[in-house]
């Protein structure tokens, strides 16, 4: 796709014939057009529309075109609950875009057509111009154009020596350059660059295994997320995440045997409270009850096992509490992850609910924020001031009723479901700010106790299996890339004066002198015009040096 | 005052001193392209058409020869004065990219770690590369430093603005920032960006001047007034297109290594991150000029217009990402 049609620029015709054009070539019509049916016809019309240049560069720009709505709309697999919001904001056009895959464009129908046209747009040109440039490397550089004269670059140098040793020396000059060279009929072909083609067609190539390994990797990749508090763990299995994605040829069975355990974790900060590291300290096993390994993971650094990663996303706190019903009865270590909302302060909402305080008891909710470092803002409000956990206080709300978590419906682990509230289904009982070791009564004689809290991590194992050649293929494409962008492929031709085939544009021969005359081409691009110069250069010191005795 | 306060300051100080020093190199610049003799016949052009120097101001091929009786050999005074007046310019130009320079120096000395850790000194580096760009193409290529003016107007203007609204004190990174890779991914990123920032700058000239070109004496407006002056569309074209085959490697090489890094902070290598899809675009955008400029049709202007888009998409993703969209790539160290 790129530069098929890249001719040895300025090039007068009469030495392009065997550059490749890129196209596939059509047969010559004469061949049986009475066999050919219109559909083949039309068939054959369309290929060449679909794997010509002009086609592929629409495409690029349709694909460059297709991915703006991906950034600028809120995308489902980024943050649902920003398409959510979207949703509430515009309820009119919201159900229209989605219709359409605007909240997925990566793995929208449309999306995908596009870059599949490209794709075959892709293997349309390349499967040609590869041959093409096999064949090229095979043969010989092409035959001396009859009039030197009329390329780009052009030089004539007088010589004493014959002409078979001015040949003979002008050959080993080029050799030396690295051209290759053939004689031919009293002239010099020499070619040089045909890197450059290689590199083209091996980063197209390689773009064509990046894509495949993609989707590789959409296939049978899988990556799941759980919130784990120092001290607990989880398995690999998809009934374990709090959430999880999978490719669609992976079932549970495929996933392969790992348990972790958080065993401590740690945040530090800088005396400007800019966030330094945060790592935590797991415990793992490759095989049930197998042996038990040790490793940190942290920011930036992640477990590596078996194809499998697994990285610390995030942190935040899980405030504890106990509860003494009026009968006495003490449960105790209850505790939450609440979600931050200020990364800055790290101030923290979320809810504990309470479904299980024995038969007849309401429910209970404590809903609130955590404040790892709180002061009291007046009014009996408190802020925090520091992500680090120094002074801890819990503002909470308790609610009783009936929670409604047998419903079915799956509920929000951080909220309340506000509906019930309204409904009067949950009833506002008490609501209090505590630091460790205060209580809060509520009208029934329960008691609710602030006793501290414990961190947690955000976890998340991923599975790619093609995550190796996509870097491998990328940094083939950079590779044949870079070879593509620098190499210029340049043709060099070398003739004695009065031998070319038409000797009508000879200049007027000095007696007993000949000339050499030498021809230069290049292909488009970033070209220094010094490069022929300097081939000439040489060729005339190297005459002039060995002149015959 | 500690010392890496001092540092800083200094820094603070030589990033105002360099606006100084690009302003009196555009002024310089601004008085050769003034100066300079109207719309010239490039040397690449008398070599092939060595028998043409007529006195008629006839085509020859896409260039007018506005000037044909005063040869290049014998300068008047006023060209003799407007080649001073861009000699002069190259030097201050030399001394502002040295003070520029010594601006991220001291920022990261004062820092500890390479100073690229948030939007002002990203900008402030891709000023630097594309001042250097500049630099490069016109000391081997001296027809060039006519496009000094404009590279030098659009750099001074960038980094007052760059002061004034994404100005951030030297400090500290995130944690997520803490990283080799941040030295890999954000040099590439931003040697890439320079490159293609001199370059859109020269294509948008070449579409100034290859209307000139073609309108020839009868040129009105910008095509008229600036496009005489440029030197000729073709080398235009090969600057523009040389930056980016300079630049494109780089930046490829770059978000290559964004996913490496991000595969080993985020937990994928790419994601569709707002930064990561305009990096994507702009890379297509790119990807295209280099097709375009290979397609017959699409040579020349159409080509142009793109590398201008791709340095459009370039921008966006810098300012319109960082500051409105802000993904994940959270770190523009402004609120
Ligand atoms: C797929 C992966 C990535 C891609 C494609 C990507 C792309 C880009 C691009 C195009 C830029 C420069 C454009 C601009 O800033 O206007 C950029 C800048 C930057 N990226 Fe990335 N990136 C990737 C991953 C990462 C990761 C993992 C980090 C670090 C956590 C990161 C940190 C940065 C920083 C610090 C800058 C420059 C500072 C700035 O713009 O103010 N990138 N990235």
């Amino acid at each position: 796709m790129t530069t098929p049609t890249s001719s040895l620029s300025d090039a007068p015709s009469l030495v392009l014939d065997d550059v490749s054009e890129g196209q596939p070539r059509s047969t010559s019509p004469s061949d049986g057009p009475r066999l050919r049916t219109r559909v083949v016809r039309g068939a054959r019309g369309w290929w060449r529309w679909l794997t010509s240049m002009r086609t592929a560069l629409m495409l690029l720009f349709l694909l460059a075109l297709a991915a703006v709505p991906g950034s600028l709309l809120p995308q489902r697999p980024l943050s649902q609950t920003a398409v959510g919001q979207y949703f509430a904001d515009h309820p009119e056009l919201a159900p229209v875009l989605d219709r359409f895959g605007f909240f997925d464009v990566f793995a929208a129908p449309w999306f995908a057509a596009i870059y599949l046209l490209l794709f075959s747009s892709l293997i349309g040109c390349l499967v040609p111009r590869t041959w093409g440039h096999i064949r090229a490397l095979r043969a010989e550089p092409p035959r001396a154009p009859s009039r030197l004269s009329r390329l780009p670059r052009h030089a004539e140098i007088p010589i004493r020596n014959s002409a078979e040793q001015a040949l003979d020396i002008a050959e080993e000059e080029l050799r030396d350059l690295r051209y290759r060279v053939v004689r031919r009929d009293g002239a010099i072909s020499a070619e040089k660059g045909l890197l450059k083609e290689t590199g083209n067609i091996a980063f197209h190539l390689a773009l064509l295994g990046l894509l495949i390994s993609l989707a590789v990797g959409k296939l049978w990749g899988y990556e799941g997320s759980v919130l784990v508090q120092e001290g607990q763990g989880f398995c690999n299995t998809f009934q374990q995440y709090d959430t999880y994605s999978a490719g669609p040829l992976i079932d549970g069975a495929d996933l392969r045997p790992l348990c972790v355990d958080l065993e401590d974790f740690q945040a530090r900060y800088e005396p400007d409270l800019t966030p330094a590291s945060f790592t935590g300290d797991i415990t793992y096993s490759r095989t049930l009850g197998g042996a038990d390994e040790q490793a940190t993971i942290g920011i930036n650094s992640p477990l590596r096992v078996d194809g499998m990663r697994l990285y610390l996303t995030g942190r935040g706190f899980a405030p504890i509490f106990s509860v003494t019903l009026p009968d006495g009865t003490e449960l105790t270590d209850l505790s939450a992850p609440f979600l931050p909302t200020d990364p800055a302060t790290m101030l923290s909402e979320g809810v504990l609910k309470l479904p299980d305080l024995g038969a007849g008891r309401d429910q209970l909710a404590l809903e609130g924020v955590f404040l790892p470092t709180a002061q009291d803002a007046g009014g009996g409000l408190l802020t925090s001031v520091d992500p680090r956990p120094l002074d801890p206080a819990v503002a909470i709300v308790v609610y009783a009723g009936t929670l409604g978590l047998d419903s079915g419906i799956p509920q929000n682990v951080f909220t309340l479901d506000q509906e019930r509230i309204q409904r009067g289904q949950l009833d506002r009982v008490g609501s209090a700010n505590l630091r460790p070791g205060e209580s809060l009564e509520l009208p029934d004689g329960t008691s609710v106790t602030f006793t501290g809290f414990k961190e947690f991590a955000a976890l998340q194992l991923h599975r790619d299996p093609s995550q190796l050649s996509v870097l491998l293929t990328a940094l083939a494409m950079l590779a044949g890339l870079t070879a593509t962008l620098l190499v210029r492929r340049r043709r060099v031709f070398v003739r004695p004066g009065g031998m070319g085939a038409d000797g009508s544009d000879r200049r007027a021969m000095v007696p007993g002198s000949t000339m050499l005359e030498i021809g230069g081409l290049r292909q488009g691009g970033s070209t220094d015009p010094t490069e022929f110069e300097q081939v000439v250069q040489r060729i005339r010191t190297a005459l002039a040096d060995r002149k015959d005795p | 005052m500690s010392d890496a306060a001092s540092l800083a300051g200094l820094a603070d100080t030589l990033f105002s001193i360099t606006i100084l020093v690009y302003s009196l190199a555009t002024i310089a610049f601004a008085v050769e392209f003034a100066f300079s003799r109207e719309a010239t016949v490039s040397e690449r052009d008398k070599e092939r058409q060595p028998a043409r120097s007529g006195a008629s101001a006839e085509q020859i091929g896409q260039i007018q020869v506005l000037n044909p009786t005063r040869s290049e050999s014998e300068p008047t005074p006023r060209a003799q004065f407007a080649s001073r007046a861009g000699q002069l310019a190259m030097g201050i130009t030399l001394i502002g990219a040295f003070i520029h320079g010594t601006v991220l120096l001291l920022r990261g000395l004062a820092a500890e770690r390479i100073p690229l850790g948030n939007m002002f000194e990203h900008a402030t580096m891709v000023a630097f590369i594309g001042v250097a760009g500049f630099l490069f193409l016109a000391v081997r290529t001296p027809r060039l430093r006519r496009v000094g003016l404009f590279v030098l107007l659009a750099v001074t203007v960038g980094l007052v603005l760059n002061g004034l609204f994404l100005y951030a004190e030297s400090g500290p990174l995130v944690a997520a920032l803490r990283s080799r890779w941040l030295v890999v991914h954000v040099t590439t990123v931003t040697i890439g960006f320079g490159a293609f920032l001199t370059s859109g700058i020269v294509s948008a000239l070449y579409l100034v001047r290859s209307r000139f070109e073609e309108v020839g004496e009868g040129a009105v407006g910008l095509a008229s007034r600036i496009g005489r002056r440029l030197p000729d569309a073709a080398t235009l074209d090969r600057a523009a297109h040389r930056l980016v085959i300079f630049g494109f490697p780089i930046f490829t090489f770059a978000v290559i290594a964004g996913a490496v890094w991000a595969e080993s902070a985020w937990g994928r290598f790419w994601g569709w991150d707002p930064k990561e899809t305009w990096a994507f675009i702009s890379w297509i955008v790119y990807a295209a000029y280099l097709h375009a400029r290979a397609t017959a049709g699409w040579k020349g202007r159409a080509a142009a217009w793109i590398n201008v888009g791709g340095l459009a998409v370039m921008l966006f993703n810098l300012l319109f990402v960082n500051l409105i969209i802000a993904g994940l790539h959270s770190y523009a160290g402004i609120n």
